[in-house]
C-alpha cells in the first residue's frame, strides 16, 4: 500500500476500533477494552506521525473512491495530508491516548459507550485536519461536535454538567448551520466544494460581496470552535463540567483546530480574492479581544476548571493573533505555541482532575491547603503554571518566542505586548491557584455572588480516590514531557518552519492536489528558534506571572473581609456578561458575526 | 424574482437564531435551532435548480441526460437532514435532563453557570 | 443580560448582516440557472458507473466518504443519547396503568397498515441506487413501521418485540460494514471507499456495484438507530427521577 492509504486508515481505524469495543463492550473485560482503546490512538498517532514527517517532502493526496481528477477536476473528496494538519492529527492521537491511559478504571458504570464515543471523536478530530474538501469539513466537523456534546453531559447526575453540554452543543451547531451557508454560497458561484478547486475558480477575482460574506459565514462555525470573542461563551461552561480528560482533548486539539481550519480554508481557497491586509485586520481585532477576555476571565475565576478554560481561550486568542501576522514564521510560531499549550494545559487539566477525585471540589477556595507538599500533583500543577507563563526552554515558550519575533519582523512589534501579558497573566492565575491549593499560602478568597462555584461536585471515579493510580500519574507526566520537549528538540523547529512554508503555499497545494504535480521543495526557514530577546521575554513573563500570582495569594485583607465582599465594577461587569444563557450566547455570535463581516466588507466594498 | 428563494433560506436562517435569542423554553429553543437550519437547506436547493430541468434519476424517467437539477446539493441536503435529525435528538436528551436536573426548562432561570 | 439588551444587540448585529447578505445574493447567479459545473461531472460519472439514481452515487460513490462520516455521528448520536439518557442511581420506574389499551379502530388500522408500511421500507432501501429514496429514507420508514405497533398495542408488546441491546449489533454492524467496504477497496489498490464491484448493467436491480450494499448497510443503521432513539425518549417518559437527583 502506498503512503496514500495511510490517511483514510487513519480516520477509519478508530471509527472501526469504535464498532468493535461497542459489540464487544457488554461481554468483553473492562482491561481489554481500556488497552484496545489506547491501542488504537497510539496507532493513529503513530500512523499520523510518520505522515507528517513524511509529507515534508511534498503532501500525500488522496483521493477517496479512487475518483482521481482529469484535467484537474474531480467529482470525488480529497484527503491532503501536509506536515501541519498531520502534525495536528498526530497531535490529537497522542493526546486520546493518553486519555485514555488516564481513564483506565473509569467512569465504570458506562460500560464501553465512553470509549466508543472517545473513538468517534478522535475520528472526526483526524477527519477535520486532513480534509481538503469544504463540505467534507463541515461533516467532520458535526461529527467532532456530535461526540463531544455527549462526552461533555457524560456526568448526567450532574445539574451543570447538562447544562453546560446543551449549551455547548446549541452554539456549536448553530455555527455549523451557518458555515454551512457560506458553502452554499461560495457553491452557487463556482460551483465546487474541494478547497482546491475554489482556490483556482476564485484566484484573480474582483472580492464582491457574494464572496465576502460565504467567507465569513464559513470560518464562523470554525471561530465558534475556536471560541474566539464573542463567540467564547460556551467554552468554558462546557470544560468547567467536562470530565478532565475529555477537556484535555478539547483544550489541547479541538479548540485549536478551530484556528487550523479558518487558516485552511483562507489560506488554499480565498487568499487569492481576499487580502491579506483585509483577513489581517478582520482576525487581529477579535484575536486580542479574546485574548484580553480570556486572561481577564481566567484571573477572576476560583472554579479552578473554568479558570484553565479561560486560559485556553486567551491562549486560543493568541494563536489567532500568531496566525494573522501571516508571515510563514508566524505560522511556525503559532504551530509550536500549540504543540506546547496541548500538553501543558492537558497535564493541569488532569491535576483538576484529581483534585476532584481526591476532594470532590474543584474550587479553589474550598480546596484551600488542602493538597499536600508531598503530592506530586502539587508541583507539576505549579510546574505547569510557569510553563504556561512561557518560561524558556519549554514548549509554550519557543512557540511564544517564535511568534512574537515573526510578529516583530513582519512591522507589529507591539503585539509583542499580547503575547507578554496574555501568558503572564494566566500562567499566573495558574500558580496562584496552585500556592493556595498545594502549598496554602495567603488568605483564602471571598466569594462576590455572580460566579459559578466549584464545590459540591461528584467526583469522577466511583469513590474519592485515596492513593493516585499509577495510570493516572504517568498520563500527567507524559503530557508535561511531550509539552516541555518542543522547546528543547531544535528538528522540530526546522520542521515547523517547513510545515509553515508549505501550509501558505497556495499554488503548490493545488498543484500536487488537482494535477499530479511534483511537489515543489521547500527551504528551512532560518533563524528559527531561540533567541537572545526570545529568552528575555520568555523570563518577563515568568517574572509577571509570578507577581501576578504572588499579587493574588498576598493581596492586602480589606476590610470585613470575611462577610462577601464586591468585586470591582469591571470584574462584576466580566462576571455578568457571562451569563451561562443561550440566548445570550446567540445574540453574542450574531455580533460577532457582524462584526467580522464589517471589517472585512468594509474595507472591500466601500467606495466601489 | 430570481432572489426569493435565496431570501427565503437567508430569512430562515435569522428567525431561527431569533427564536433561541428570545426563548424561554430549551425545547423551544432546540426546535428554533432546527428552523435556523432548514435555511441551510433552502439555499442548497435554490442554488441547484434548473429551470424545466427534471429530477437527477434516469430509472424509468428521462433518458439519461445532463440537463437535470443539480444533485450535488440534493446529496448535501440528505446529509445535512440526517446529520441535524440525530444532533436535534441528542439535544432534546440533553434538555430532558436539564429539566430533570433542574425541574425547568427555562434559560432565564438557568442561572448555575455564571461567570 | 436583560433580556431588552439582548434582543437589542441580536437586532443590531442582524442589521449589519441582513443587508450583507442582500448584496451576496444579489451577486448570486440567477435562480434556475443552466450553469451546473459539478453536476455536470456528477451525472457523467454516474453514468460510467451504471447508477440510475444520480443523489446516491454521489452519496454512496462519489462523495461516499460523506456518508461514512454521515453514518458515523448517527452512531455518535445514538450512544451519545443512549447515554445521556440513562438510568441514574435511584431513579423510579413508573408502573404503567394496567387499562392503557389502544381504541380498537387504532388497532386495527395500524396493524393492517404495518406489513405495507415494512414492505414499503425494504423497496425503498433495495431500490436506492434506481429510483428515489435510499438506505437512510427506507431506514426511517422501517422504524416508523415497528413503532405502529407501539399505537397498536400497549407499551409492553413493543418492548418485547424490540430486544434494544440489539442496537449495538445494528449500529456496530452496520457502521463496520460501511468502513470495510471502504477498507476493502484500499486492499484492491483501487483507494478507499472505491466502487471495486461490477457496476452491472445500467437501471438493473443488480447494478451501481457497491452502492446497493452501501444502501443496506445505511438502512439497518438506521432503522436500528430511529427504534433505539425513540425507545430512549419512550423509556425515560416512564422514569421518574428521584428527589436526590432532582436537586438544583
Amino acid at each position: 500500500m502506498s503512503r496514500s492509504a495511510l490517511a483514510p486508515l487513519a480516520v477509519v481505524a478508530p471509527i472501526l476500533a469504535a464498532c468493535v469495543v461497542l459489540v464487544a463492550g457488554r461481554r468483553a473485560p473492562r482491561l481489554v477494552i481500556d488497552v484496545l482503546a489506547t491501542a488504537t490512538a497510539a496507532g493513529v498517532a503513530a500512523t499520523t506521525g510518520f505522515l507528517a514527517a513524511s509529507t515534508l517532502g511534498g503532501r500525500a493526496v488522496t483521493w477517496s473512491g479512487g475518483w482521481s481528477p482529469v484535467g484537474g477536476r474531480s467529482v470525488g473528496v480529497v484527503l491532503v495530508a501536509d506536515p501541519l494538519g498531520a502534525g495536528l492529527a498526530c497531535l490529537a492521537g497522542l493526546l486520546t491516548a493518553v486519555a485514555m491511559l488516564y481513564s483506565w478504571r473509569y467512569l465504570a458504570s458506562l460500560q464501553a459507550h465512553y470509549h466508543t464515543l472517545v473513538l468517534l471523536f478522535l475520528a472526526g478530530l483526524v477527519g477535520f485536519a486532513l480534509t481538503g474538501d469544504l463540505f467534507n469539513m463541515f461533516v467532520f466537523f458535526e461529527l467532532m461536535g456530535a461526540a463531544a456534546y455527549a462526552l461533555t453531559a457524560l456526568r448526567i447526575e450532574e445539574p451543570d454538567s447538562v447544562q453546560g453540554g446543551l449549551t455547548f452543543a446549541v452554539i456549536n451547531s448553530l455555527g455549523a448551520y451557518l458555515s454551512l451557508m457560506g458553502v452554499g454560497l461560495i457553491y452557487a458561484r463556482t460551483g465546487e466544494l474541494g478547497l482546491a478547486r475554489i482556490g483556482r475558480a476564485l484566484g484573480g477575482q474582483r472580492a464582491d460581496a457574494l464572496v465576502i460574506v460565504a467567507f465569513v459565514l464559513v470560518v464562523t462555525g470554525f471561530l465558534v470552535k475556536a471560541a474566539v470573542a464573542p463567540m467564547h461563551f460556551w467554552l468554558a461552561d462546557a470544560h468547567a463540567v467536562a470530565p478532565a480528560p475529555i477537556c484535555v482533548l478539547m483544550s489541547g486539539v479541538m479548540v485549536e483546530l478551530g484556528v487550523y481550519a479558518v487558516a485552511r480554508v483562507y489560506t488554499t481557497a480565498f487568499a487569492g480574492v481576499l487580502p491579506g491586509g483585509v483577513l489581517r485586520t478582520a482576525l487581529l481585532v477579535p484575536g486580542l479581544l479574546t485574548v484580553t477576555v480570556g486572561s481577564g476571565m481566567c484571573l477572576i475565576q476560583r472554579h479552578i476548571k473554568r479558570l484553565l478554560a479561560y486560559s485556553t481561550i486567551a491562549h486560543t486568542g493568541l494563536f489567532v493573533v500568531a496566525f494573522a501576522v501571516l508571515t510563514p514564521g508566524s505560522v511556525a510560531g503559532a504551530a509550536l505555541y500549540v504543540l506546547g499549550h496541548a500538553g501543558i494545559k492537558g497535564a493541569l487539566f488532569l491535576v483538576t482532575g484529581l483534585l476532584l477525585d481526591r476532594f470532590g471540589s474543584v474550587d479553589e477556595r474550598d480546596l484551600f491547603g488542602r493538597g499536600s507538599r508531598r503530592d506530586p500533583g502539587g508541583w507539576f500543577f505549579l510546574a505547569g503554571g510557569v510553563a504556561l507563563a512561557g518560561a524558556p526552554p519549554l514548549g509554550p515558550g519557543i512557540g511564544k518566542a517564535v511568534a512574537e519575533d515573526a510578529a516583530g519582523r513582519a512591522g507589529y512589534p507591539w503585539l509583542v505586548a499580547a503575547f507578554v501579558v496574555g501568558s503572564a497573566v494566566t500562567g499566573g492565575a495558574v500558580l496562584r491557584a496552585g500556592l493556595r491549593v498545594f502549598l496554602g499560602l495567603g488568605h483564602p478568597p471571598q466569594p462576590p455572588a455572580s460566579e459559578t462555584q466549584g464545590s459540591g461536585e461528584q467526583p469522577e471515579t466511583p469513590s474519592l480516590v485515596r492513593a493516585v493510580p499509577r495510570t493516572m500519574l504517568a498520563a500527567i507526566v507524559l503530557l508535561l514531557l511531550a509539552g516541555a520537549l518542543p522547546g528543547v528538540v531544535p528538528p522540530l523547529w526546522v520542521a515547523a518552519g517547513r510545515a509553515a512554508r508549505m501550509f501558505l503555499d497556495r499554488t503548490g497545494y493545488a498543484g500536487q492536489t488537482l494535477d499530479a504535480a511534483p511537489p515543489t521543495p521547500v527551504a528551512p526557514l532560518p533563524g528559527l528558534g531561540w533567541t537572545t530577546t526570545g529568552v528575555v521575554l520568555g523570563l518577563v513573563s515568568v517574572t509577571l506571572a509570578v507577581a501576578v500570582a504572588l499579587l493574588g495569594v498576598y493581596r492586602p485583607r480589606r476590610a470585613g473581609w470575611r462577610g462577601p465582599v464586591r468585586s470591582p465594577a469591571p470584574v462584576e461587569l466580566l462576571h455578568r456578561l457571562h451569563s451561562g444563557h443561550v440566548g445570550d450566547y446567540v445574540a453574542w455570535l450574531f455580533l460577532g458575526v457582524a462584526v467580522v463581516g464589517a471589517l472585512i466588507a468594509v474595507p472591500l466594498l466601500a467606495g466601489r | 424574482m430570481h432572489w426569493y428563494a435565496y431570501t427565503v433560506a437567508g430569512w430562515l436562517m435569522l428567525v431561527g437564531s431569533f427564536g433561541i435569542v428570545r426563548s424561554r423554553d430549551l425545547v423551544h429553543a432546540v426546535v428554533s435551532l432546527s428552523v435556523a437550519q432548514s435555511g441551510t437547506y433552502v439555499l442548497l436547493l435554490a442554488v441547484g435548480y434548473q429551470s424545466g430541468a427534471p429530477a437527477p434519476v434516469f430509472a424509468g424517467g428521462p433518458a439519461p441526460s445532463t440537463r437535470v437539477v443539480d444533485p450535488v446539493v440534493q446529496a448535501m441536503a440528505l446529509t445535512d437532514i440526517v446529520v441535524s435529525a440525530t444532533v436535534t435528538a441528542l439535544l432534546l436528551a440533553l434538555s430532558i435532563q436539564v429539566h430533570a436536573r433542574h425541574r425547568t426548562v427555562d434559560p432565564d432561570a438557568l442561572t448555575r453557570l455564571r461567570g | 443580560m436583560s433580556r431588552t439588551v439582548r434582543l437589542v444587540m441580536f437586532g443590531v448585529a442582524a442589521a449589519v448582516l441582513a443587508p450583507l447578505f442582500g448584496l451576496a445574493i444579489a451577486g448570486a447567479p440567477p435562480f434556475g440557472t443552466a450553469s451546473h459545473p459539478y453536476r455536470d461531472l456528477a451525472v457523467a460519472a454516474a453514468l460510467r458507473n451504471a447508477t440510475a439514481n444520480v443523489v446516491s452515487s454521489i452519496n454512496f460513490d462519489q462523495r461516499g466518504l460523506d456518508t461514512l462520516v454521515e453514518e458515523t455521528i448517527l452512531l455518535a448520536s445514538v450512544v451519545g443519547a443512549t447515554i445521556v439518557l440513562r438510568a441514574s442511581t435511584g431513579d423510579v420506574r413508573r408502573e404503567l396503568a394496567g387499562d392503557d389499551r389502544a381504541l380498537a379502530a387504532v388497532t386495527l388500522v395500524s396493524v393492517a397498515v404495518l406489513p405495507g408500511t415494512l414492505l414499503i421500507g425494504l423497496d425503498v432501501v433495495v431500490h436506492g441506487h434506481l429510483t428515489p429514496g435510499g438506505g437512510f429514507q427506507g431506514g426511517v420508514v422501517l422504524a416508523t413501521g415497528l413503532h405502529l405497533l407501539y399505537l397498536a398495542s400497549r407499551y409492553e408488546t413493543l418492548e418485547r418485540l424490540r430486544p434494544l441491546h440489539w442496537y449495538r449489533w445494528s449500529e456496530g454492524l452496520s457502521t463496520a460494514a460501511f468502513g470495510g467496504i471502504g477498507v476493502g477497496g484500499l486492499a484492491t489498490g483501487a483507494g478507499f471507499l472505491a466502487n471495486v464491484l461490477p457496476h452491472g448493467s445500467f437501471a438493473d436491480l443488480l447494478s451501481g456495484g457497491t452502492v446497493p450494499l452501501l444502501n443496506i448497510a445505511v438502512g439497518v443503521a438506521v432503522a436500528g438507530g430511529v427504534v433505539v432513539l425513540l425507545a430512549q425518549f419512550l423509556d425515560q417518559a416512564l422514569r421518574i427521577a428521584s428527589e436526590r437527583d432532582g436537586k438544583g
